[in-house]
């Protein structure tokens, strides 16, 4: 058997949207944008994704959805737009994110700091949140834009979307939401919560790669990142995807259609799997309160088992898995979600991220449990951290000084 | 960047074999008790280096014959990726059957030139030649312990780059003969630099007491010390040509004061040295005529003919004077 657990990286690509994508590759290929019938014939999906993108997460009709390559574009365009719009050409200075955002945000805003912004990246709390209290003592009247993220990639840990968009709407101040890790795994309903920009992604519901989008609240002004052509109303250049436009349509109407139903039956997988590794393994901590995170998440830390050699175990085992993002999973650092939430020192290189989807089997959790308790088995028999003779006096090593 | 790299390769895939064969299946993985060296009149020597928090430790056992030093067993238990753990396990092997002398002088290049499967292909990518050398590490630090001395006092010379091991000395002396101007050049040179990065500046993956940068910085800015005196010697003894720009500006000003100017303010004149360019054939001085001098017939050919005449005479045969 082998089993993916690395659901938060990527997604398998559901075959019911492989299907749908298919005629649009050689069948359907015209430019929708030729006023022959070779263009005009991809209309009618089009639409119907449009359609499905609104009603996934129940957008207005006065909002815009548009589709970008991915949501490092989404990020990269909202970040960099609103640094044009209001701080280059206007009289704001500030944005405000967490320390925990995904690279995309986070790398951008290092970059909008050397062009002179001032940015305030917001700490979490031992859940691993951003307290929305927290927040409203940082905004000022020269912030231009709030950054927090739906869901944690690494925790799954589910922030305080609401309470955050109504400080951000009383202090008149742009919120923009990063949801690659929400939509698909949790209810996103954009009438309920106060939100100007949220940044999608197909890939991390069962769509395909290379295509995400901004949501973006009552066609609120933004300056395209990509200038060209007039697609998508002149605000996102660049002749339309279409086969993965159809994809990404049907992957969210998949990933949210009774969505209720799709996640009790994720959580009791997940928690069963959680469940029986804090029981079955000593010194073991899941981060994060599990009622309060996406459903199909697990970032646990194992005492004395260092993360990279837990992974390469699991891959024996044929368990694909994470240590966290897998943006940075060639990086030595420590797990940055672990010392954010102020873990010990020692646990942060223990963090071993499962992350399930709607296709992981009960049989797969059974094999995950008993594969993962063999490899902590053994590699707490090689390490350190439980051996029994203990060094030679003089021979103690002194804590190390890390960096992050 | 080009296009061997756009594709970042998997780290897995850059082990070796052996590497491989060691993290799965250690074969000096455990521990060595009190009680078994008791019993054959052995010394036991338990070492620990690392921490969890920096993400690797070791435990390194040895079970020491006193009568000759010979390391008879060694043990080793970790806390780290599968490189850390063969690296262990490799160095643990190493130290059997060698004294205790013997075994300080394993470096980590010895660990990680044992891990590979062919001599000239590496055993694990860069940034995994950190482990091998914690393994280095704790054979001084059990080595200390046995022979009762600092584990420093086998270091004979400052390490900057643990990861190739290359020394203060080397780095100080590379940079100097090769006239290196960049951290890349040093790295190219040395291999310093190359594998975790942490000894290039402040803030790589662990404290360093020396960088890379603050040495290039140093080495070069002695050079250009020693550059300057060279050549404030050489124009104290009258070598114009071995003069840095502006002490030979400063000598065409000393002899434009003393032997020209005068003869131009004489006919209502003057001049000023606008530029030298030094080529290996010619010294040009580009030059600019002042009040009469601007536009006077002569300028162009007696006054000019005597001025070089003049600054050839005094300071170098290659001048040539070019008006602008």
């Amino acid at each position: 058997m082998q089993v993916y657990l690395d659901n938060n990286a990527t997604t398998m690509v559901d075959p019911a949207v492989t299907e749908a994508m298919i005629p649009f590759f050689s069948e359907i290929y015209g430019n929708p944008n030729s006023l022959h019938r070779y263009g005009t014939a991809s209309h009618p999906a089009i639409t119907k994704a449009i359609n499905q993108m609104y009603k996934a997460i129940n957008a207005s009709d006065k909002d815009d959805i548009i589709f970008t390559s991915c949501a490092t574009e989404s990020n990269n365009w909202v970040l960099k737009s609103v640094w044009v719009d209001k701080i280059l050409n206007g009289d704001k200075n500030h944005i405000v994110t967490t320390e925990i955002e995904h690279p995309s945000v986070l790398s951008t805003c290092k970059f909008l700091e050397e062009q002179g912004v001032k940015v305030t990246y917001l700490p979490v709390n031992d859940q691993g949140i951003v307290e929305a209290h927290t927040l409203r003592s940082f905004i000022t009247e020269k912030t231009a834009l709030v950054s927090v993220m739906w869901a944690n990639n690494e925790t799954g840990m589910i922030f305080p979307i609401k309470e955050i968009g109504e400080i951000c709407k009383e202090k008149g101040v742009l919120f923009h939401t990063d949801g690659v890790q929400a939509v698909g795994k949790i209810p996103v309903d954009m009438q309920n919560v106060h939100v100007d920009f949220m940044s999608l992604s197909a890939h991390k519901f069962h769509g395909p790669k290379g295509i995400g989008a901004l949501y973006i609240r009552n066609s609120e002004e933004l300056t395209p990142l990509l200038h060209g052509g007039e697609h998508m109303g002149g605000r996102r250049s660049g002749t339309l995807n279409v086969p993965y436009i159809v994809g990404m349509g049907k992957a969210i109407e998949l990933a949210t259609e009774n969505i209720e139903e799709k996640m009790v039956s994720i959580r009791a997988k997940r928690d069963r799997l959680e469940d029986a590794l804090l029981a079955g393994l000593s010194d073991v901590m899941v981060v994060g309160n599990r009622d309060n995170r996406t459903p199909n998440t697990i970032l646990i830390s194992i005492r004395g088992v260092e993360g990279e050699g837990m992974l390469w175990d699991l891959n024996n085992a044929l368990i694909g898995a994470s240590t966290g993002s897998a943006c940075a999973s060639e990086s030595l650092e420590a797990n940055t979600v672990m010392l954010a939430i102020g873990a010990d020192n020692e646990l942060a290189h223990t963090g071993i991220r499962l992350s399930l989807s709607r296709f992981t089997t009960d049989a797969e959790i059974d094999y995950v449990i008993e594969r993962f308790e063999n490899a902590v088995k053994r590699l707490r028999a090689i390490s350190s951290s439980y051996a029994i003779v203990q060094p030679t006096p003089g021979g103690e090593a002194g804590e190390c000084h890390i960096h992050h | 960047m080009a296009k061997n790299d756009l594709l970042g390769g998997s780290l897995w895939d850059q082990y070796s074999n052996k590497v491989t064969t060691l993290m799965n299946n250690p074969n000096n993985q455990g521990e060595i008790t009190q009680e078994e060296c008791d019993v054959a009149g052995h010394k036991l020597i338990v070492a620990d280096f690392g921490a969890e928090s920096c993400g690797d430790a070791v435990r390194l056992y040895w079970e020491v014959d006193p009568a000759n030093d010979v390391i008879v067993k060694s043990k080793f238990k970790s806390f780290g990726c599968g490189t850390a753990i063969a690296s262990s396990d490799m160095m643990a092997e190493l130290c059997i059957g060698k004294t205790v002398q013997e075994a300080v002088k394993i470096t980590n290049i010895d660990v990680e030139f044992s891990l590979r499967d062919t001599p000239d292909m590496p055993a694990v990518p860069p940034q995994k030649m950190h482990c091998s050398v914690m393994a280095y590490d704790v054979i001084k630090k059990a080595a200390g312990l046995y022979l009762g001395v600092d584990e420093n006092s086998f270091e004979d010379e400052i390490i900057v780059c643990e990861c190739a091991r290359v020394s203060l000395g080397t780095l100080r002396e590379v940079i100097r003969l090769n006239d290196l101007k960049t951290i890349e050049q040093v790295t190219d040179y040395t291999k310093a630099g190359g594998f975790c990065k942490s000894c290039i500046k402040p803030g790589g993956h662990e404290a360093r007491e020396y960088y890379l940068v603050d040495i290039l910085a140093d080495v070069r800015a002695e050079m250009d010390q020693e550059k300057m005196r060279a050549a404030a010697d050489a124009g104290s003894h009258g070598d114009f040509e071995a003069m840095t720009l502006v002490q030979k500006i400063k000598a065409i000003d000393s002899v434009v004061d003393e032997s020209i100017r005068q003869f131009l303010i004489m006919d209502g004149g003057n001049m000023e040295v606008i530029d030298i360019k030094d080529s290996p054939d010619y010294i040009d001085v580009y030059i600019r005529y002042l009040g009469a001098c601007n536009g006077c017939a002569s300028s162009s050919t007696g006054t000019l003919y005597a001025i070089e005449a003049t600054l050839k005479e005094k300071l170098s045969q290659k001048i040539r004077v070019l008006p602008i």
